[in-house]
């Protein structure tokens, strides 16, 4: 890191200080970022990760502290600012319009002198885009690209006004492996060209292959600098989470029986132009096991799941539970021969916000005795809720928090346990540990297992690898609404999968097998 | 020929207090607030011209009073739906019940006066073309105006940075924001024009169309600019169409009385809402197309920095 050494500092902050209400997020932080350098923040959720962005992006105003940019001090007042100064921040969520080109886009986030001139605007993305390997047109309207485009035209808008600071908020989750790979490139490019690069993600793995330096914050708190790629994941992930939390769970071999669920041709056609239709998906599911389907978002996963729970009427195939025909059944009907879903969005569809997590309770538990007559038994919904509570581990002041109330691992713990603990056949589980700290997200997998271990046939849709290549046995992946083939974990490389995100099904039939 | 070149005529002349409202209501939903008060602001501007004309003594300053008051009422709307983030529809609602109230209690003294309103003046040359001369050239100074705030709403929508910011910020206010776009000025210049040409819509109905005043005389045609904005798809090229198509509808029920239709005129005075409805409806079939131009935030207020 000799480079890193001689270079010019770009960025420093000195003891941020910011407290909201109840909760002080960042506890004076120090940061240090060099010219060229590529930066890693780790962090989990909750750890200050993203006030610290807000802050050095003039989003929100530190309490305390200095940021000293090119050896001044500065004030960053909006992000306008920021952007003026040379800061470019990719968040999470993109801030891109559906309904217009990519080149519109572009030309709203410029001084409008820039922008005036269309041809010359759309020269200059195009020699952008060329430049750092990120094919781009820009007439096209953003609704028709993917992520993975969506997320360059994000980073050609960054590049075109001359940042010499580039924030990128976790900006390998929403890509397929390839397109990290090519990610990785551009960003290594921009690198030699001194543009300083401050990464902020969970994935270790990334991390040690992509950046120079790391930043470990931890309850708001630095909790250790470290030149990444010369230690261990382990080690990192020890900074991240403290002594005393279990870093990963311990997965036995699963032992499939008899098929449980099959999917045969099933068809659904999106009413929205926009939307995403699921085509020809054929699936099988056995009792004890755990089948994960990966996917970048938006490529079928949220129909599949719907398909599945009821809330949407396939308009052909077939979808039999133990060769029995569910695909005419309503959700209820089908949760009562033992279905159950955890839905990717936990506030909104798992769980009513407002209500208590025993009312909750009785949304999707209403048939294990907690309502007869009609009537509702508030003993036995309290009882119920509490169970879950003890059973999962869920940190609340009890049975009458609101769901909103909870963080989002807690809230998770609480509602695959409200699942588990009505002895479902079949668990169709979205994104469970999106958003989740390492100690939840350990919880979470732990109940997954054991539900399996108990005879459930679990469906686990999820964008997190890591997670699938922990906990499931056979893999497949959804591009544009179609199910890959299934394979066995243990044989699948990660190219392949890859390339199945990717929608590159046909060189690969031979691999088909059902375990 | 003769009676067709003056239907026609007479189309224009009745489509044009409707052009004038829907592209003030257009350009208002584009910016992603939806105000149901157009009736209310168009009653209002037809009161007020008409009493300003009428004490004045001049047309001119008879429409800039009513462009005054539709954007007066505008303003109010603006104040509840955009600075306090207030349910458009109740506001919206409330506004047209105020306006129709109000407009009648202001204009109780001014039933049965009349002036003489806009007359035709005939553009040189251009008026001279068969037919399309007299149907387009030959009108009042406020036909014209509503063309040339065609032009501009089309143009400034297509070509122009306003148009980008208006569109972008109808689409997703929270991106916009992002982006560091001023949405609430935006939506408050959006919302003003649509009651400035609500205002100009209600002038042209006391001062040009039938110069008096009576109460509720916009016969629910704000109502109609309002389905108008949506099964144009939110596209004035539609919205031109649609208006004429109102309008032709409406005069062919009284060329059909003319001709001794037998026939009840309810039925009759029905058609030209029913026609440019079903036909809108007819047009407004591709859904992809409609995505690209539906300002998706419209009705859902927005809270910035939130």
């Amino acid at each position: 890191m000799g480079l890193c050494m001689t270079a010019a500092i770009r960025l420093k902050l000195e003891n941020i200080v910011k407290e909201y209400p109840g909760c002080r997020a960042n506890d004076g932080i120090d940061l240090t970022v060099e010219a060229g350098e590529i930066h890693a923040l780790l962090g989990e959720n909750g750890a200050g990760k993203s006030t610290l962005m807000k802050v050095i992006y003039g989003v929100v105003q530190p309490d305390q502290g200095r940021i000293v940019w090119n050896g001044h001090a500065v004030h960053v007042d909006n992000p306008a600012q920021a952007r003026r100064m040379g800061i470019g921040m990719v968040f999470q969520h993109f801030s891109l319009f559906e309904t217009l080109t990519v080149a519109e886009n572009i030309a709203l986030s410029l001084p409008p002198d820039e922008a005036r001139n269309r041809s010359q605007l759309n020269q200059r993305i195009s020699e952008v885009s060329e430049r750092y390997g990120m094919e781009l047109d820009p007439r096209r309207y953003i609704s028709t690209l993917s992520v993975g485009e969506r997320q360059r035209v994000e980073i050609v808008r960054c590049l075109i006004q001359e940042t010499t600071l580039l924030i990128l908020d976790e900006p390998t989750s929403v890509l397929t492996p390839q397109e990290v790979t090519s990610l990785f490139a551009t960003l290594r490019t921009l690198s030699k060209e001194g543009c300083s690069i401050l990464f902020i993600s969970h994935k270790l793995e990334e991390v040690r292959s992509l950046c120079h330096t790391a930043t470990v914050l931890r309850q708001g708190r630095v909790s250790g600098d470290c030149q990444p790629a010369e230690i261990s994941a382990s080690e990192i992930a020890r900074l991240m989470v403290g002594d005393d939390t279990p870093i990963s769970t311990q997965v036995t071999a699963a032992e499939p029986g008899e098929t449980l669920l099959e999917v045969r041709s099933l068809d659904w056609k999106s009413k929205d132009p926009f939307g995403t239709s699921l085509d020809n998906v054929n699936l099988d599911l056995h009792k004890g096991e755990i089948v994960g389907i990966a996917g970048v978002a938006g490529n079928g996963q949220d129909e599949l799941l719907k398909a599945l729970s009821g809330e949407i009427r396939a308009d052909a195939g077939t979808i039999s539970l133990s060769g029995q025909n569910i695909q005419t059944l309503f959700p209820d009907q089908r949760r009562k021969l033992g279905v159950a879903i955890v839905p990717e969005e936990r506030l909104g569809r798992g769980a009513v916000p407002d209500m208590s997590l025993a009312d909750n309770a009785l949304l999707t538990a209403s048939g294990q005795g907690l309502v007869e007559r009609g009537l509702i038994r508030s003993r036995r919904v309290r009882e119920f809720s509490r169970e879950v509570i003890r059973r999962f581990g869920v940190r609340c002041t009890g049975e009458n928090s609101t769901a909103g109330s909870l963080s989002g691992g807690n809230l998770q713990k609480y509602i695959i346990g409200r699942e588990a603990l009505q002895n479902p056949r079949l668990l169709v589980a979205s994104h469970p540990t999106w958003g989740v700290d390492v100690g939840s997200a350990v919880a979470i997998h732990e109940s997954l297992v054991k539900l399996r271990d108990e005879g459930a046939a679990i469906l686990l849709i999820s964008e997190d690898l890591d997670e699938l290549y922990q906990l499931c046995n056979r893999l497949g992946a959804l591009c544009d609404g179609r199910l890959s083939p299934l394979a066995p974990t243990s044989e699948l490389h990660i190219e392949q999968l890859g390339q199945w995100m990717a929608g590159e099904f046909e060189s690969t039939e031979v691999a088909h097998a059902v375990a | 020929m003769e009676l067709l070149t003056n239907v026609l005529a007479a189309t224009v002349v009745a489509g044009t207090p409707l052009l004038l409202v829907a592209l003030g209501e257009l350009i208002c939903e584009r910016s992603g607030v939806l105000n149901l008060g157009q009736e209310g602001m168009m009653l209002m501007g037809a009161v007020a011209g008409f009493a300003a004309a009428l004490s004045s003594g001049s047309l001119l300053v008879g429409v800039a009073a009513a462009i005054m008051a539709g954007i007066a009422m505008s303003l109010l709307f603006a104040f509840m739906a955009v600075t306090l983030a207030a349910n458009q529809y109740a506001a919206g609602l409330a506004l047209t019940i105020f306006g129709t109230g109000l407009s009648a209690f202001l204009g109780a003294g001014f039933v049965g006066s009349s002036i003489d309103g806009f007359s035709r003046v005939a553009i040189p040359l251009l008026s001279d073309i068969p037919v399309l001369g007299r149907v387009f050239f030959d009108q009042d100074a406020l036909v014209y105006t509503s063309f040339i705030a065609f032009a501009v709403v089309a143009l400034f929508l297509r070509y122009s940075r306003g148009g980008l910011l208006l569109r972008a910020i109808g689409e997703d206010p929270e991106a916009a924001n992002a982006n560091g776009l001023k949405v609430l000025l935006v939506r408050y210049l959006a919302v003003a024009f649509g009651g400035g040409m609500a205002g100009l819509a209600g002038a042209y109905l006391s001062l040009a169309y039938t110069p008096l005043w009576t109460e509720n005389m916009t016969a629910g045609r704000g109502w109609i600019a309002l389905a108008l904005v949506v099964f144009a798809t939110w596209r004035p090229e539609r919205l031109i169409l649609g208006a004429y198509l109102f309008g032709a509808a409406s005069i062919l029920h009284l060329v059909l009385q003319g001709l001794g239709w037998k026939s009840s005129t309810e039925l009759l005075a029905m058609l030209p809402y029913v026609v440019t409805i079903l036909m809108l409806v007819l047009l407004s079939w591709n859904p992809a197309r409609t995505r690209l131009n539906t300002p998706l935030s419209l009705g859902q207020p927005y809270r910035p920095g939130s």
